[in-house]
């Protein structure tokens, strides 16, 4: 076997090691690299108690609140299967509204809502411009407007 | 094909092909940069729920590509250096180093830049960002470590082992979206399926993202042609490339 073979050897395996580990050493920190709980996971009780954590899911048609002459916001998170409560007073992303994915941090306070002190907008992976979102609308049936 | 392949590596042949191909790969960079800014800022229609904010895709996305990209390119060459012993591969390497810092860089800048009105925040500890933060230590790692060691080949040989190490990043950024929720959104260009945006405005993105990879040939031959000749800087052939034509 000649030398350079070796070194190929040599460095296939370090990566195969590495890769391995690396593998391993992610899942077993799965849990702190999700950035978010859904309002699901919430209602199962996964949150680690007494914790600040964030949840994360869809605006609820028509949920939004606003407390006249106050920044103070109430608005409703869901997964389509269960939904959270979410009190937040401050500023909301440009991205805020409803339909959109927002995710916010904060903790559960004992009347079962959350308590965020700040509000972060997802956005999707979806680009297009106002007139083809406008067809799309009416192809789906012009409910959702 | 050998024959080829070995007169590749050789470095004042590399020389003369790099000098060639340079002002072709330049030009078609201005090109293709100029004809992608001004499609993608006054051509393509606004986004729908982003209006005119989403732009700043047209930088976003291809540096954030060639981030990655360079990245596997630094680490074949490395380790083609150090399995075959080829000089030129490890002064390669060295030329990708500091255009993939720059590209990475750009990335996290215009991504926080995009992100404070839209996401309602500079900075997030999520997979994506926090991996590709990873990425830009690993080329600063790789820069640094080259500039601490005197002996030129042993910088290589260090250097090389890190680049190569580090490609462990490559696929936990590209995949990161995929495999945790993040903030980030997941891809919207992917090789199999139809991409989730209008082609309108794709096909800005595919001009630059076109531009900026012709770009980066151009600057890494013309880096690569200066590591070899500082390399090679006692050999008759650079008196005779850089004095007669």
């Amino acid at each position: 076997m000649k030398a350079r073979h070796q070194r190929l050897i040599a460095i296939g395996l370090v990566l195969v090691g590495l890769g391995l580990g690396t593998t391993f050493l992610l899942r077993a920190m799965n849990e702190n690299i999700l950035f978010y709980y859904s309002p699901s996971q919430v209602a199962a009780g996964e949150p680690p108690e007494g914790r600040r954590f964030r949840v994360g899911g869809l605006v609820v048609n028509g949920s939004i609140d606003r407390a006249p002459g106050d920044l103070e916001v109430r608005f409703v998170l869901t997964d389509n299967a269960k939904t959270v409560p979410v009190v937040y007073s401050g500023i909301l992303p440009d991205l805020f509204r409803e339909g959109q994915g927002i995710i916010a941090h904060g903790e559960l306070t004992k009347d079962g809502s959350f308590r965020a002190d700040e509000v972060l907008a997802k956005h999707d992976e979806n680009y297009m411009p106002p007139e083809v979102e406008d067809s799309l609308k009416q192809v789906h049936g012009g409910a959702e407007t | 094909m050998w024959t080829w392949f070995h007169k590749l590596g050789s470095p004042p042949h590399f020389y003369r092909i790099a000098t060639r191909l340079t002002p072709w790969f330049g030009w078609a960079a201005l090109l293709l940069i100029v004809a992608g800014v001004y499609g993608g800022l006054y051509v393509a229609p606004t986004d729908y729920q982003q209006l005119d904010g989403f732009r700043i895709i047209y930088v976003h996305v291809p540096s954030a590509s060639l981030s990655l990209f360079i990245y596997v390119n630094m680490a074949l060459a490395a380790a083609a250096g150090l399995i075959w012993r080829i000089k030129l591969a490890h002064a390669i390497a060295a030329a990708c180093a500091p255009i993939g810092a720059s590209f990475t860089f750009l990335a996290l800048a215009t991504g926080s830049i995009w992100a404070k009105p839209m996401w309602g925040t500079w900075w997030v500890w999520d997979a994506r960002l926090t991996s590709e933060l990873v990425l830009l230590f690993l080329y600063f790692g790789f820069m640094a470590l080259r500039a601490a060691i005197d002996d030129e080949n042993r910088a290589d040989r260090a250097s090389a082992l890190l680049a190569i190490i580090g490609v462990i990043n490559v696929p936990i950024i590209k995949y990161s979206v995929d495999w945790w929720n993040t903030l980030h959104q997941p891809a919207t260009i992917s090789k199999l399926g139809k991409p989730s945006m209008d082609s309108d405005m794709l096909i800005w993105l595919l001009i630059m993202l076109a531009g900026f990879m012709c770009y980066f040939v151009a600057v890494v031959l013309t880096r690569a042609k200066a590591e070899v000749l500082q390399r090679a800087r006692d050999q008759k052939w650079v008196r005779q490339a850089l004095e007669g034509k």
